[in-house]
């Protein structure tokens, strides 16, 4: 076995074991405690795996739940122990951050149908000891709410002081407003949208007939039956990629370098940087990921339309909320352009809601809300302090009580 | 975009901004449109205790807004105005902004239909510097307070305040209280008949009712 194969496996066996007993934080529901989903099914025994940081202040007020995106995780400011990675919005919270763990309790949760700890298709069925694969009932972002919710109820945290998160993380954000309203004094929905456009549910259907073609991937039975659908996983990946950036930040990283090479091969080999790129992307992915969640989440996202529950009308969605709100969008991102966060804010704005809303130059495309955008993170360090003025909390930079 | 003819330095606070507040009510839930870098917003909210929300064209200005703390939007005065409820806001207000506007007539209308209550303030194109460019110069008054030429000025639909006046009545607006400011936003001590104001005012600040 070639060094390489060795470190696959061995990072799969390490991924095998975060699904069932995280490095993280986890709560166990047993079959009584059954979330009740979307679909109709109630989903029981169930568990969810979260990190937090800082700490939780004496009269609960200083919490703030940060939601990933598609293939992000719980560890959103730590060590994630599949890859080794910081965390994947370290920029964005930690002490001094604009989500600064010196004054706010942070909490961050693996979505249901995730599979770093949190029940999804990885899980073990109760009924038949085997992975889930297909037999999960599909989960919806209200699902994948309401398990965060019952966390919180867990944890004994009533209200939060904030919900953030980008892209799904957003669409989360704007579910925990939607249907909690009374527990999210702040919410800060990042390059999201009240619902999926069909195209990007049209590049989900391709990123999952993908891997269903993967001969690998046996009708999701795969871990049983000791394979993996890499091939597959690896090319929605590559295409779900490709709408993460933008043409400008394509050009600009790569333009039509080739790589290692002075001439085209004239074959099928990655002759450009880009490909080569893709490729990595794709086979580093398959390391950290598995095939199943991947249809599951891709499809929550494809359910997700706000205003659905109230007769198609998003304002009333939003009627009589207290929740202040800031919608934030990028000029360059056009899988959830800013036309879609516009919308949000008309709603809101029809619903006499307290919003702010602000569109980031950046030319790096949806991924921007995960990098090191400046303005991004002062506008939500401004916005932060604003709230936790309102709330009466000390905000960054105030006085704080010294702990004993 | 500041479209003020007034300018301050850091920390000090504009003389219409001062006139504005002091029509504010306590506590009120404020829209103010134009908010340019805040400083009228923040102002309410420290000094008013206001619930407020602001909307402004540039989008480097709302970045601003945001960054300290202020509830604002990116939006435009000619075309987001009709996202909002009929009496969603006890007071709107307009400042330094009507004069910008493509559809004055219309914006005042929708602040009208907005807020129970409207303020508006407005440079005065009638002012006696203004008048005699135009007479003794016979070319369009670019003064220290509206220095724009008239190929690249933003203020495409300029008005006197007894244009301003005329608009209001008939909107069936009723003016509640007008206060005279010189170009620096200091009021104008004088008891004066209208056509007064209208000659010696730089910019003036109305409280409105409908």
């Amino acid at each position: 076995m070639s060094a390489d194969r060795a470190n696959s496996a061995a990072t799969e066996d390490l991924k095998a074991s975060e699904v069932e007993t995280p490095s993280s934080k986890l709560v166990r529901f047993s079959a009584d405690e059954a979330l009740e989903l979307d679909s109709g099914v109630r989903l029981g025994p169930w568990q969810i795996a979260y990190e937090t940081y800082g700490e939780l202040n004496a009269d609960k007020t200083n919490a703030v739940v940060v939601c990933h995106a598609l293939t992000g995780d719980q560890y959103a400011a730590s060590t994630n122990p599949v890859t080794g990675k910081p965390g994947w919005w370290s920029l964005m919270v930690g002490p001094g951050r604009p989500i600064d763990t010196n004054h706010y309790f942070v909490i961050c949760a693996n979505v249901l149908g995730g599979c770093l700890g949190t029940t999804g298709p990885a899980t073990l069925n109760p009924l038949t000891g085997a992975p889930y694969g297909l037999d999960l009932p599909v989960v919806t972002i209200r699902d994948m709410v309401r398990a965060q919710a019952r966390l919180l109820d867990h944890l004994e945290i009533e209200t939060l002081f904030a919900v953030i998160g980008g892209s799904m993380g957003g669409m989360q954000v704007l579910q925990w407003a939607v249907n909690y309203p009374e527990r999210v004094f702040a919410a800060v929905p990042i390059a999201a949208a009240a619902r999926h456009t069909s195209q990007n549910i049209a590049f989900h259907e391709v990123g999952r007939q993908a891997i269903m073609a993967d001969p690998d991937w046996r009708a999701g039975n795969y871990i049983q039956e000791g394979v993996r659908p890499t091939k597959g996983l690896a090319i929605a990946r590559m295409a779900a990629h490709v709408t993460y950036m933008s043409d400008e930040s394509l050009h600009q990283k790569f333009g039509r370098n080739l790589q290692d090479r002075d001439h085209l091969t004239f074959g099928f080999d990655a002759d450009f940087q880009i490909e080569s790129y893709l490729r990595h992307q794709g086979m580093t992915f398959v390391d950290r990921f598995d095939a199943n969640s991947y249809l599951y989440v891709t499809r929550a996202m494809d359910y997700f339309d706000l205003a659905q529950e109230f007769g198609g009308s998003l304002p009333n969605a939003f009627k009589d909320t207290r929740t202040r709100f800031c919608v934030m969008s990028f000029t360059s991102d056009w899988l959830f352009p800013t036309s879609e966060s516009r919308q949000v804010v008309k709603a809101l704005n029809a619903a006499a809601a307290n919003v702010s809303f602000v569109e980031i130059e950046s030319d790096r495309g949806h991924d921007s809300f995960l990098l090191d955008v400046p303005e991004m993170f002062q506008t939500i360090s401004g916005f932060i302090t604003g709230a936790a003025r309102a709330r009466g909390l000390p905000a960054p930079g105030e006085e704080v009580e010294p702990r004993s | 975009m500041n479209l003020s003819p007034t300018k301050t330095g850091p920390g000090e606070i504009r003389g219409d901004h001062k006139v504005v507040a002091s029509l504010v009510p306590q506590g009120a839930r404020v829209l103010d449109i134009g908010s340019e870098d805040g400083a009228l917003l923040d102002l309410l909210t420290r000094d008013r205790q206001v619930d407020g929300r602001g909307i402004e064209l540039s989008q480097e200005g709302v970045n601003r807004c945001v960054a300290r703390g202020l509830s604002v939007i990116q939006g435009d005065a000619d075309t987001d105005l009709s996202d909002y409820p009929d009496r969603a806001f006890d007071v709107a207000i307009l400042s330094q902004t009507l004069q910008a506007t493509r559809a004055p007539k219309q914006v005042m209308s929708e602040l009208l239909r907005i807020g129970k209550e409207v303020i508006v303030s407005i440079p005065n194109f009638a002012h006696w510097r203004n008048r005699a460019q135009l007479l003794f110069r016979g070319s369009m008054p670019v003064t220290k307070y509206l220095p724009y030429e008239w190929y690249d000025t933003p203020n495409i639909h300029f008005c006197s305040l007894r244009d301003f006046v005329a608009l209001c009545h008939e909107l069936d607006a009723d003016v509640e209280k007008a206060v005279a400011l010189s170009g620096k936003g200091n009021k104008i001590p004088i008891n004066a008949p209208w056509w007064v104001w209208n000659i010696v005012a730089e910019q003036a600040v109305f409280l409105l009712k409908r």
